[in-house]
């Protein structure tokens, strides 16, 4: 469902070409949860994904389920056309709320785009496109 | 941490002489025609031929990003020109746009070379007219458009193709954090309007108002047409010679006092730890550790504004202005006009003079501290010149001061 005033992304979805690194991530979305590499060791989270965990060197990188809610850092309407047809959407960086340093660049979506702000609390919800599931944030249903 | 080598190697190395082609929209010349006219006025300038030019160095490179963006290739200059080169260098990961220019210094210092041509071209005015420089996606879309590996792939699903998508984000913060306005933002392209009035050469040059500002469409919240660079073809060329060399040149030497390089976040879009500054704050700390000289030191400011936004991080973190200031300092435009406290953008900058990327900075700099500037001259002849080029995760940023410091 789309919110008054925007879109949900643009008018075409330029996708991820999925490899062994990847593919956890942008397939996630399958079972409706979203999930980010953690270390065994230190137990930190790592956006994007790398072969060794970049906090203490040590430990193995593994796909570990997230609540799937955040915090809005900044966001912004794009109204260019850079992908023609496009309506005007939002962009937003969401922060998870397990680990601060872990942001994404995503689509803000079920919200007008005058209602959304930085502080703002959401919570994923998946789009599939073919074979890759984008996780897009919506306004979360109850406070994380 | 951070070096602290017993000499600044970069004192070693001047700006001897400087040139640049014409600057226009949609020149419909080529890249190494523009390229010629840059370097042969540089080599000129600084009183020597071509024969004397023994390094070459560009940004970024050929075959780098879309069409018009990367100016010809390193061997295709030495090869036009017939160089003999002890050191040349091209290429696109780096302190920013300067990184040529601050390799040349450390090649002249290391004694690599001794007089090292620098240029940087753009073409994209005439790419666009071309249908160079589409958008993405195309006709019909869905199957059949590419798909991405490597850092592209986390935000061009989401349609964040562009720095004035990533940048919004960053002035969206700043207005959250610092009560920032479109109202204050707007000064940057007012005051870069204003000057470029008085410089024959800018793309743009009617007036432009606070109403026509706020008028304009939107690019991506808060940044609106004007708070974005004008493509534009030219090509500017500096020669980087020996300290040495400041007595023989026939201009009036820029000598190089300190540079900025330092990119101690994480070299991301998303990912950098502080949304309002990005990596200008790291390139602009690691300058002021490596001078005697301050903020309070510098005469005239010529500060990247690819994107408006960015001239204001650069206000703040090479201390022109006071941290989360830079909204209420550039507002109403007195400050940074050309008799105010920090003469800013003073040949119009990027927004009305052309994207030059970064290179039209580094000559305006050269220019007004050889109070060559003309209408646009700074009074009382400038003695420091701050220059800074990039944004988000590539900056770089320098001292030039006119005579040793």
């Amino acid at each position: 469902m789309t919110a008054p005033g925007a879109a949900r992304g643009p008018a075409v979805r330029v996708l991820p070409r999925l490899d062994g690194t990847n593919r956890f991530f942008w397939t996630s979305g399958e079972d409706g949860r979203l999930r980010f590499l953690r270390c065994t060791a230190c137990r930190h989270y790592v956006h994007p994904p790398v072969p060794r965990c970049p906090y203490c060197l040590d430990g193995s990188m593994v796909p570990e389920p997230v609540s799937g809610t955040g915090v809005v850092h900044s966001f912004t309407v794009n109204h260019q056309q850079w992908i023609p047809g496009s309506d005007p959407y939002v962009i937003g960086l969401v922060t998870i709320a397990e680990q601060e340093d872990v942001r994404l660049t995503t689509n803000l979506v079920d919200c007008a785009p005058d209602d959304v702000h930085i502080g703002m609390a959401v919570e994923v919800t998946f789009e599939q496109a073919e074979d890759v599931w984008l996780p897009l944030f919506k306004p979360a249903e109850q406070l994380p | 941490m951070s070096p602290n080598p017993p000499e600044r190697l970069e004192r070693r190395s001047i700006i001897s002489g400087i040139g640049q082609s014409d600057v226009g929209r949609r020149l419909g010349r080529g890249e190494l025609d523009l390229t010629l006219d840059a370097c042969l006025k540089a080599i000129g300038d600084a009183g020597l031929t071509r024969d004397d030019i023994d390094g070459l160095a560009t940004f970024p490179g050929a075959g780098i990003g879309t069409s018009g963006f990367a100016g010809p290739s390193t061997p295709e200059v030495q090869d036009a020109l017939r160089l003999r080169l002890n050191w040349h260098d091209g290429g696109l990961e780096g302190p920013g746009q300067l990184r040529a220019v601050f390799a040349a210094c450390l090649a002249v210092a290391a004694g690599l070379a001794r007089h090292v041509l620098v240029y940087r071209t753009v073409t994209e005015s005439t790419a666009q007219g071309e249908g160079g420089r589409q958008g993405i996606g195309g006709a019909g879309g869905g199957r059949g458009v590419p798909r991405f590996s490597g850092v592209m792939q986390w935000t061009l699903p989401y349609g964040a193709v562009s720095a004035a998508n990533w940048l919004a984000m960053i002035a969206q913060r700043r207005m959250n954090e610092f009560g920032l306005t479109r109202e204050q933002l707007a000064w940057i392209a007012l005051n870069g309007r204003r000057n470029a009035a008085r410089n024959p050469k800018a793309v743009y040059r009617d007036p432009m108002s606070l109403d026509d500002y706020l008028a304009v469409r939107m690019i991506s919240t808060p940044l609106c047409l004007y708070d974005c660079d004008a493509p534009c073809d030219g090509s500017t060329a500096v020669v980087v010679s020996h300290a040495d060399y400041a007595r023989d040149t026939p201009s009036t030497a820029c000598h190089v006092n300190a540079i900025g390089t330092a990119l101690r976040g994480r070299p991301s879009w998303d990912q950098f730890d502080d949304m309002t500054t990005f990596s200008a704050r790291d390139a602009a700390a690691s300058m002021w550790e490596r001078t005697e000289l301050r903020p309070s030191d510098v005469d005239v400011a010529e500060l990247y504004d690819g994107f408006s936004i960015l001239t204001m991080v650069w206000l703040e973190e090479l201390g022109l202005c006071g941290k989360g200031e830079s909204g209420p300092f550039v507002e109403g435009g007195s400050r940074i006009a050309l008799d105010g406290a920090v003469p800013l953008n003073t040949s119009g900058g990027q927004l009305s003079a052309g994207r030059l990327h970064g290179f039209g900075m580094l000559h305006e700099a050269c220019v007004q501290l050889r109070g060559e500037g003309g209408e646009r001259q700074v009074r009382n002849t400038p003695e420091v010149a701050a220059v800074a080029a990039g944004g988000g995760p590539i900056a770089g940023c320098m001292l030039l001061t006119r005579g040793l410091s």
